[in-house]
């Protein structure tokens, strides 16, 4: 599974980043701001339109990530 | 002695630098990038100052992004021209520790002498979030400082700590190390969390984010936000008005009449007036945004509108400086540094001057009062009305599409990227509002101030040179170089339906659209001293243009860059001359071409 299929409200593991290329800036960044193996987030809110971008909680903070951008991250849900 | 101040974005590092150096500040940029440079003064002692650094704000130092290799680069001395800091401030957030401290520990395997500051550890303690301060200090193995940047006495701890250096104990250093399970592991032993957010945070967002409310509470803010801006800044614009006809009035009775005088009445004062008398609804503009920025609303915003501004090539973060372009383009264009993505950042500045400014306005109601019958569509609406709104429309239409256009012909090689945080709320400080005003208020006079000056001052010699002869018969500015400048180019503007008058009329209006109205009265030879320049203009330009020309012109503004600060701005704020010649060129392209459309259309 991975982040943008999340539900709102509905939590989740993280399993991995995938990187889309050599180099990969977006999936760096990720793994900087703490999407990580084993880090617990959550689904907190999805854009207007069209559900995009997509509201993350991850350790205390927010981040707001487009479906795109999710969709590098693999998640498993318990 | 020379410090900087590093951390996350959303730290409060900046309120801090505001608290230890008040208006003691200097804003420059670095040398070839535009990331902004702060630096401020920290008293010590009667006679001794030391230098404070703000660095941009970072989340990593692994890291592509100019802000933070430029933060990254100064820590490290690699920046050429910049000494390296004598130690480091490293600013976190109590209440966000899990992602502060990973950019700590990053901090800190530079291996420099630094010292935590602990910042908001007020609002950690009010949300219930016990640290334990000299455990973090033993685990880190530098010294950990709380802080309150928005009290007082809220950096006297560290103030302390800096003075007496004793606590600069150099760091043991670890790069192999794990960073995100050594966070957990120093938080597990140091801090302990009732709530991962503050309740007050989801409560608000609730309604902030939600789909139908969010946007409807944004809606709500903006109209209040433009009425303010509108309604509040008219009387300080009537005085200034006022003040600039009184000291035009007073050297036209003190000075004798010749050149010096022209220059300094007609030239100078009238031409960077036009452009002053802006400034009330720019700063108020700005204050606005930094309120909306300081609460931690601004990236909410971003958030509710990304995907529509994705659309047509933008970004969510597009939203707030193409709103204030609305007001004026120059302080639209400088809110762009909010964005952090290059190429999202040049699609907006170049797309800012489709949004209508205030200065179009006296263009517009002149030739809507001139060319659009009085009447009443569909029974409530008045047509010159329905007009303007159409004016405004087409404005952002064409932006969109400009912008879409702009995606298609150069798409991203790396994806879209938005990756925003999504702070906590807070109360915005005064002392942090004010001093942040003053830095925009000042930087945009640096920016537009001398560049006016100039512009006016070419632009009053091209309308007032050579003098006609005695004999001369028509207007002043007719046997001027811009009216022969004007006489020249009235081919390439004959099939748009412009006469020479306006061709005339263009060329001093570069200074702001609406002195193209008063540029107008000079051309028709209306006296300067008559009340109401644009009142007089009504009957002539209604009787001696068509219709075709009137609408042809009014299209025309939608689209002409005819605003040179504007330009000049446009090539301080991105260092290219290439970004400029684009906008001008593209925007002239579709004024030509529109006008030229509705000239054919209606003549």
């Amino acid at each position: 599974m991975i982040l943008s299929d999340l539900k709102l409200g509905e939590r989740a593991q993280i399993a991995s980043v995938t990187e889309y290329g050599k180099g990969d800036l977006v999936s760096r960044r990720l793994r900087n701001l703490g999407f990580v193996t084993g880090e617990e987030v959550v689904c907190v809110a999805k854009g207007p339109f069209g559900g995009d971008p997509l509201l993350f909680q991850i350790g205390f903070t927010r981040f707001a990530l487009r479906k795109e951008e999710a969709g590098r991250v693999a998640i498993v849900t318990r | 002695m020379r410090i900087a101040l590093v951390g996350n974005p959303n730290s409060g590092k900046t309120a801090l630098f505001n608290l230890l150096t008040g208006s003691r500040q200097k804003v420059a940029n670095y040398p070839g990038v535009t990331v902004e440079k702060k630096s401020g003064q920290l008293k010590i002692s009667q006679s001794e100052t030391w230098e404070l650094l703000d660095l941009p704000g970072a989340y990593s130092f692994d890291t592509e992004s100019p802000d933070e290799m430029v933060a990254r680069d100064i820590c490290l001395g690699n920046m050429p021209e910049e000494k390296k800091p004598d130690f480091i401030v490293c600013v976190a957030d109590a209440t966000n520790l899990r992602l502060h401290l990973r950019f700590a520990l990053e901090v800190k395997s530079l291996g420099l002498p630094m010292v935590i500051a602990l910042n908001m550890s007020d609002s950690a303690e009010r949300r219930g979030i016990r640290i334990d301060v000299q455990q973090l200090e033993a685990e880190l193995g530098v010294p950990v400082i709380p802080t309150v940047a928005v009290k007082r006495d809220g950096a006297d701890k560290l103030l302390d700590a800096l003075k007496s250096q004793s606590v600069y104990a150099p760091s043991t250093t670890n790069l192999d190390l794990d960073v995100h399970a050594e966070v957990n592991r120093i938080l597990d032993r140091t801090v302990h969390m009732p709530d991962r957010t503050s309740n007050l945070d989801d409560r608000i967002d609730r309604i902030a984010l939600h789909p139908v409310l969010g946007l409807a509470v944004l809606a709500i803010t903006m109209f209040f936000m433009f009425q303010a801006v509108f309604s509040w800044a008219t009387p300080f614009m009537d005085a200034i008005d006022f003040g600039i006809g009184a000291l035009g009035g007073f050297f036209e009775e003190t000075l004798p009449d010749g050149p010096l005088r022209s220059l300094l009445v007609e030239g100078i004062i009238a031409g960077v007036g036009s452009v002053i008398i802006f400034l009330p609804q720019i700063l108020l503009l700005f204050l606005f945004i930094l309120i909306l920025e300081e609460s931690g609303y601004l990236p909410r915003a971003a958030f509710l509108l990304d995907r529509l501004m994705l659309g047509a090539g933008l970004s969510g973060r597009s939203f707030i400086p193409l709103l204030s372009s609305f007001a004026c383009a120059i302080p639209g264009i400088m809110a762009t540094r909010t964005i952090q993505d290059p190429r999202d950042r040049i699609a907006t500045i170049l797309v800012a001057p489709l949004m209508t400014c205030s200065a179009r306005l006296p263009v517009y109601t002149l030739l809507i009062a001139a060319f659009i019958p009085n009447q009443t569509v569909l029974g409530i609406f008045n047509l010159g009305g329905l007009t303007l709104f159409g004016l405004y429309i087409a404005g952002i239409l064409s932006a969109m599409l400009v912008a879409y256009v702009m995606k298609k012909v150069r798409p991203k090689l790396d994806g879209q990227s938005l990756l925003l945080e999504l702070p906590s709320y807070r109360f915005p400080n005064v002392r942090d509002i004010v001093i942040g005003l003053w830095e925009r208020a000042r930087l945009f006079l640096a920016r537009v101030g001398k560049v006016i000056l100039a512009i006016t001052i070419v632009l009053w010699a091209l309308s007032t040179y050579p003098t006609p002869p005695a004999e001369w018969t028509g207007s002043m500015i007719d046997y001027s170089i811009a009216g022969r400048i004007g006489h020249s180019i009235e081919w390439l503007f004959a099939p748009i339906g412009f006469n020479w008058q306006i061709c005339i009329a263009l060329i001093p209006g570069l200074a702001a659209r609406e002195v193209a109205v008063s540029a107008l009265g000079t051309v028709y030879a209306i006296s300067a001293s008559i009340e109401d320049p644009s009142g007089a203009l009504l009957p002539i330009i209604s009787t001696e243009w068509g219709l075709a020309t009137g609408l042809s012109l009014l299209v025309w503004y939608i689209f002409a860059p005819q605003c040179l600060a504007t330009l000049a701005v446009m090539q301080k704020e991105t260092r290219s001359w290439r970004v400029v010649g684009i906008a001008v060129a593209y925007l002239f392209g579709l004024a030509y071409l529109a006008s030229f459309l509705t000239f054919q259309a209606f003549s």
